[in-house]
């Protein structure tokens, strides 16, 4: 009796054997039918809807047998998601690449290929693809797409009804934030804490460029010329500090969507904005809004902005369809793609030397500081970032305490020079 | 509850000797121990050999013996934020050991109540919580406790308490507590049901033959049904220990993985999080996180072992 149940048991398993095979035959057979769909990882999963209805058909009119899907995860999970897909060979074909270091991870690992001999790099300046180039310059491995530029976002509104002026030096940023104080009914200052990067980004990089001359600071930093517990940067962290009592109720607890709303509901005068907040501004608030540039220190200094590149586009190594993805990075180096991605979405500037017109007013005041002021990087990006303590948490961590009042501006530049010389070695003399 | 100890089923039948293996063993065995060894064995022992390795640049690994976990106890860079998590993971288990299982044992009791009406609808509507999304949970939290438009700010304000209102989420002096609460509020229905179950395996034998000693509703409490029900505390405790230790969810719903303000409600799960897949520009260590999993794994075994040699040894189990 137990041989017949085994036998009928070898039977049914090798049925069941049949049957698998032919299902894995049928899913490989489809895995070849759609070879053209190029996949796109990304973590603007704001920008779906422009990607889906714009940017693609606009690249299929041109190109219609290579599909493409847009997929992003939430940027905060992003990096996470993207090694994990990486690491496990089901990541897109397409990568879109944060600036610096983490792509430069990518590149050395090998999931990034080289795209010097993709068409359209030509088009790109040394400063807009050093973002995503090897140490020496040599090599680049994402296709540069856009940067963002910081600067104060205000209620035109408010500022009429107050009769204030945007302001152009710290004295007059904060004689305005007085008067809006004093007034009573809106809170000067829409910033919150509680998601740390606000402070950091919105705070710290937005004003500090003015304070460290830009890229003048930022490379002496590199080099390790000049330390965070230099006059410019406590004088930033000091400027943040005092902010604070300008800010909302219980901004401790604010996060960055609180901070939006309360913009877009007319409940605050200024917003310490990245560019990228321009089109969500444009659909949520119903009041005219412009924008100023970051306070100088002294009326007549050289103005500075933040004008960092943010985004960018590269090829998966291991990716099946490498020749469909280089005609697709070939096509976002176009002025064609530059044209419909900075009008699509305002606030992210193209990076390419073609001439684009921005139509967004807000977003070509934004853009237009470049041709006024001096454009720098984050200066936590280059370099700085890779060792432990990692400086970029660091910034997030003291800007955030500093607007707390539970750090004073001079030890929160003590914490970052002393994190960054503990590993760094120009920093350790 | 499942009796993890009771005495084995004792079979009347004389069961025939038997030369050869038992075969139906293993096939009974196979089906669990298969699973479990593909998706919680393998992946536990392949942690601990990762955590033996460190990766260079271009993402090959060597073999460094325990230095990753020297560096994790030694280098401050590590330690401090090690140390910091753990601390913070004691308090957060501590408020839920008094707070959590502390009101769980009081509704049970509630419940149990012989005159109670209702008490299913409150059963349910307690344990509905848990069954929440930790993402629902922390989102819902955040909105009634936000300090621009909350209702909890408001609501104080109504019962003229307005100035005991804080940024709670905010602060380094409130945030854990705030968020351990939080954690309170949504898994306070586990220890009540299992309390409950309990209580009610109790035979009102017992609980009449005190009354008619003459004991009191509180002599009935602390001599009778506390003892009865201490094997479940037990359970009770050590559930929450290891999920307190394994916890991670609600904070990166509700603070992010940077866990501020300044780390203060930053716990081993969170910590993990950011050494093993990285933060914004903090590129991710599978090798360094696996170390911080195997502390982890190391923390939560003292902890079993401490209860399993240390208390469950010591309790007796009644069978009625």
């Amino acid at each position: 009796m137990k041989t017949l149940h085994s036998k009928a048991f070898r039977r049914r398993a090798g049925q069941l054997l049949a049957t698998a095979s032919v299902v894995a035959a049928a899913l490989a057979f489809a895995n070849v039918a759609s070879a053209q769909t190029l996949t796109i990882e990304s973590w603007r999963n704001d920008d779906a809807d422009v990607w889906n209805t714009k940017i693609i058909p606009a690249f299929n009119k041109t190109h219609p047998n290579i599909k493409v899907q847009f997929k992003a995860d939430p940027p905060t999970e992003y990096n996470a998601a993207l090694n994990a897909r990486l690491a496990g060979g089901t990541a897109g074909d397409l990568i879109t690449c944060r600036p610096f270091d983490a792509s430069l991870d990518l590149f050395k690992k090998g999931n990034l290929i080289a795209v010097n001999d993709v068409k359209g790099l030509e088009n790109f300046s040394d400063v807009a693809k050093s973002a995503w180039s090897t140490d020496d310059g040599r090599t680049t491995f994402c296709m540069p797409m856009a940067s963002v530029i910081h600067g104060f976002v205000y209620n035109k509104e408010i500022f009429d009804e107050l009769k204030l002026t945007p302001p152009k030096t710290v004295a007059e940023f904060h004689a305005v934030l007085d008067k809006i104080k004093a007034d009573g009914k809106y809170t000067p200052i829409a910033m919150g804490t509680a998601d740390q990067w606000e402070a950091a980004t919105m705070g710290f990089q937005n004003i500090g460029v003015n304070y460290w001359k830009g890229e003048e600071g930022r490379k002496a930093l590199i080099e390790g010329k000049q330390k965070f517990t230099d006059k410019p940067y406590v004088d930033a962290f000091k400027e943040l500090a005092s902010w604070a009592p300008y800010m909302g109720d219980g901004y401790k607890a604010q996060k960055y969507p609180d901070t939006q709303n309360l913009f877009t509901l007319g409940r605050a005068a200024i917003y310490p904005a990245g560019s990228w907040d321009v089109p969500i501004f444009r659909k949520q608030a119903d009041f005219e809004f412009d924008a100023f540039a970051p306070p100088v220190v002294n009326a007549g200094d050289k103005c500075y902005i933040s004008d960092h590149t943010d985004i960018a586009i590269g090829i998966n190594a291991k990716s099946q369809n490498m020749e469909a993805a280089k005609t697709f990075l070939s096509w976002v180096a176009s002025p064609e793609f530059a044209e419909i991605y900075a009008n699509e979405l305002p606030g992210f500037f193209p990076l390419s030397k073609a001439k684009v017109d921005v139509k967004d007013p807000v977003a070509a005041k934004f853009v237009g500081w470049r041709g006024t002021c001096e454009s720098s990087i984050r200066n936590s990006y280059q370099i700085l970032s890779r060792g432990t303590p990692n400086l970029e948490n660091e910034l997030w961590n003291v800007s955030a305490q500093v607007m707390n009042g539970t750090m004073k501006p001079e030890e929160a530049a003590k914490k970052a020079e002393d994190g960054l010389a503990s590993w760094y070695e120009p920093h350790k003399k | 509850m499942t009796d993890l100890t009771a005495p084995s089923v004792q079979s009347t039948d004389v069961v025939p000797a038997r030369s050869r293996f038992p075969l139906h063993i293993a096939v009974f065995l196979a089906p669990a121990l298969a699973i479990y060894t593909l998706f919680s064995i393998y992946p536990l022992i392949d942690t601990i050999r990762l955590s033996l390795y460190a990766g260079d640049e271009t993402g090959a690994r060597s073999f460094v013996g325990l230095q990753n976990f020297q560096t994790l106890l030694s280098d401050p860079n590590w330690s401090g934020q090690f140390w910091n998590a753990l601390r913070n993971n004691l308090v957060f288990f501590a408020i839920h050991m008094v707070v959590q299982n502390g009101i769980g044992l009081g509704l049970a009791m509630l419940l149990s109540l012989p005159r109670l009406t209702g008490g299913s609808v409150y059963r349910t509507l307690i344990f509905l919580p848990t069954m929440l999304s930790v993402v629902i949970i922390g989102f819902i939290w955040q909105l009634i406790l936000n300090p621009l438009w909350g209702i909890a700010p408001s609501l104080l304000k109504a019962v003229g308490l307005g100035s005991f209102f804080g940024p709670w989420l905010g602060q380094e002096s409130t945030a854990l507590l705030t968020v351990s609460l939080i954690s309170v509020w949504q898994f306070v229905g586990i220890p009540m049901m299992l309390i409950y179950a309990a209580l009610l395996n109790i035979p009102d034998d017992l609980l009449d033959a005190a009354t008619v000693d003459g004991a009191g509703p509180f002599s009935v409490f602390w001599f009778v049904r506390l003892p009865l029900i201490l094997p479940t505390l037990g359970v009770v405790s050590i559930l929450t220990f290891v999920a307190n230790f394994n916890a991670f969810d609600l904070i990166y719903a509700v603070k992010g993985a940077l866990a501020g303000p300044n780390f203060s409600t930053d716990i081993l799960g969170t910590f993990f999080y950011r050494t093993f897949f990285g933060f914004q520009l903090q590129v991710g260590s599978p090798t360094m996180g696996a170390a911080v999993a195997t502390a982890m794994l190391v923390i939560i075994l003292i902890g079993v072992l401490i209860y399993l040699f240390g208390v469950q040894r010591r309790l007796q189990r009644h069978t009625f």
